[in-house]
């Protein structure tokens, strides 16, 4: 993990251009959907296209603004693929507006304009306030509290609130927050922060039982508990994904730092044997597993667990095909919860399995320029924590996608900027702010430390008669 | 609206779609790609953009071997020529320290341009330039005193 490549450095450029020159692409694809759209479902470019395009490039253009001052050298592509998916999650999200028949100005598309302003200015301030990510470092057991703090937010009564069936709401006001997501990112900065203080330790000390280096309790003890209340937490508030999301991210992040293969091992294994466990004895659970095996049994079952979603997602994904029917053309309204779980549904229907794998490829360029960062970066905190961040949206990914395309049982998480959803859009966006300070960091060139005392004149300094 | 409209609407929205797929992959590449390697040898152009303009040739002022100063091997040396130089207890190491708080192979030195730095190599008990441990590649100039262990260790002219 040390950076070892530095006598043969990289020299990276500053490619801000090139970013703008995605970013113009990117909202291109955002109000061109957008456009498509209304073309599609009223037969007429619809008549706030200015004001929205005009919404949508000033929050764009601005946060490049703010990345071409305060990060000029961070990572140009990650930025504009962001954007991309933003905008045409907006676009979707507005054409399931026009079906359940809101117009322009009360549809989920315009809440969720306003959570992606939040979520840039955000963005902004993070980029603006973080100048150095290290600084987080010192926050590591405050991060661990606040993250265990703000998951058992939604358990207190008068702010938590049970939206089908997960307890992972809080209400205040007529504002609704999943305190999840940003327990997400928390979590990630104490994992990376602790275990690049403890690695050596846990990677060396204690015993080797049955082929594996178990690590001595004290090292290990403190982050499996909070890792564990977290997780015990999240599996009282039945919210399967997040579990999944957060199990996943601490065995990565403990592999990557100990460069142990056998907690891939532990991991994988402790992972299957809970799954065997709970889709045996959890009744919730049960139901999920047995529609992922036999979806067409529930298909609008007068009784027991329904499949009508993943169902007519399948149906909708057939419908669309290669180049799917086009803006209109489906009937994307039949998946419930269209716009936020099963956004993948509308969009295969609608555009098609190449608009899906044009997506799916994005996201995978997303976590490629967070891995990429992680191997440039000088400091292993940083490293730890851009492969923390992209470990937990490829997770993600793989959980959302995976579940909509019945590759694994269905478990609701969003998927990373398209579905609605406010605070998962900031989170997210916060998550990029991160990745680009790293990714500044780790391509800004070697700063000069050097004094030249065979150079340098002795500077001749008048002293106070 | 005509069917063959909106079939030319749907795949022009594709068409953008995957022509901003293709431009990010680009992006990427030349990326990759069109980062300069900078030479050990010569300072790169790159290079004096940030700091000042320095010669190609060696300097007077230009540190030419590396002496323990302090500690139970001081007034061993190496010469800077055989760069990068290992340092630690071990027998490969090009300066052998003989003090127990020092790992087997410690740190090294090694140059970049006409800049000399010192590495830690995941020692132990850590590499200290003053009161400061680091944790990354850090540029040193002659006299800059480096605690390896009990050791203290300079370049020299």
């Amino acid at each position: 993990m040390s950076a070892q490549t530095w006598a043969r450095e990289f020299v990276h450029r500053r490619r801000r251009g090139a970013e703008l020159f995605l970013l113009i692409l990117s909202l291109v694809v955002g109000i061109g959907g957008y456009a498509a759209v209304g073309l599609g479902v009223d037969q007429q470019v619809p008549a706030g296209i200015v004001g929205y395009g005009g919404w949508l490039a000033a929050l764009i253009i601005g946060a490049h603004v703010v990345v071409r001052m305060v990060a000029p050298y961070a990572d140009p592509v990650l930025l504009p693929l962001v954007a991309m998916l933003n905008g045409l999650g907006l676009a979707v999200i507005h054409r399931l507006d026009l079906a359940a028949g809101a117009t322009q100005n009360d549809g989920y598309a315009r809440q969720q304009l306003i959570w992606m302003t939040i979520g840039v200015i955000l963005f902004a301030i993070t980029l603006v306030s973080l100048r150095d990510h290290r600084i987080m470092q010192r926050f590591t057991y405050t991060c661990g509290l606040g993250a265990v703090v703000l998951l058992l937010l939604p358990m207190l009564p008068g702010i938590g609130k049970s939206v089908n069936g997960a307890r992972i709401w809080i209400h205040v006001g007529s504002m609704s927050f999943q305190p999840g997501e940003v327990a997400k990112v928390l979590l990630v900065i104490t994992f990376a922060g602790y275990l690049v203080l403890h690695r050596d330790a846990l990677a060396l000390a204690g015993r080797r039982i049955a082929g594996i280096d178990l690590p001595r309790g004290r090292d290990l003890g403190p982050i499996l508990a909070m890792w564990l209340i977290s997780l015990a937490i999240l599996v009282r508030q039945s919210d399967l994904g997040s579990s999944l999301l957060f199990f996943g991210l601490f065995v990565i992040m403990l592999y990557i730092a100990t460069e142990r293969r056998g907690w891939i091992v532990v991991g994988g294994g402790l992972f299957l044997g809970g799954a065997l466990v709970a889709s045996r004895f959890i009744p919730h659970v049960t139901a999920r597993v047995d529609i992922w095996l036999h979806p067409f049994d529930h298909y609008q079952t007068a009784t027991g667990p329904h499949s009508d979603q993943l169902v007519e997602s399948m149906f909708g994904m057939a419908w669309g095909g290669l180049l799917g029917r086009g803006f209109g053309n489906g009937s994307p309204y039949r998946i419930s919860f269209a716009n936020s779980d099963f956004i993948m549904g509308a969009i295969g229907e609608e555009l098609g399995l190449t608009t899906v794998l044009a997506v799916i490829l994005c996201y995978g360029l997303i976590v490629e320029r967070g891995l990429r960062t992680a191997i440039i970066c000088r400091d292993d905190f940083g490293k730890l924590l851009a492969v923390g961040l992209a470990a937990s949206f490829a997770l993600q990914v793989f959980v959302v996608i995976g579940g909509v395309t019945r590759l694994i049982p269905l478990t609701g998480l969003t998927t990373p900027f398209l579905s609605y959803g406010g605070s998962s859009l900031v989170a997210n966006w916060v998550i990029v702010a991160l990745l680009l300070r790293v990714s500044d960091h780790a391509r800004r060139p070697l700063p000069d430390f050097s004094f030249d005392p065979g150079e340098a004149t002795t500077q001749m300094v008048r002293l106070p008669s | 609206m005509s069917e063959l409209t909106l079939f030319l609407i749907r795949v022009a929205f594709l068409a953008v779609l995957w022509i901003f797929v293709l431009s990010a992959v680009g992006v990427v590449r030349s990326d990759l790609f069109g980062a300069r390697v900078e030479e050990p040898t010569a300072s790169s152009e790159a290079r004096s953009r940030w700091s000042r303009a320095k010669p190609a040739k060696p300097r007077r002022g230009a540190p030419t071997h590396v002496l323990v100063v302090e500690g139970r091997s001081q007034g061993e040396r190496a010469d800077l020529s055989q760069a990068p130089i290992l340092i630690g207890r071990g027998a490969d190491a090009a300066i052998v320290l003989d003090d127990d708080y020092v790992s087997t192979r410690h740190a090294r030195i090694a140059s970049s341009g006409d800049q000399w730095f010192v590495e830690d190599l995941g020692s132990t008990n850590g590499t200290y330039i003053g009161s400061v441990r680091i944790n990354q590649p850090t540029a040193i100039a002659v006299g800059t005193r480096v605690r390896i262990g009990k050791t203290i260790l300079e370049l020299r002219k």
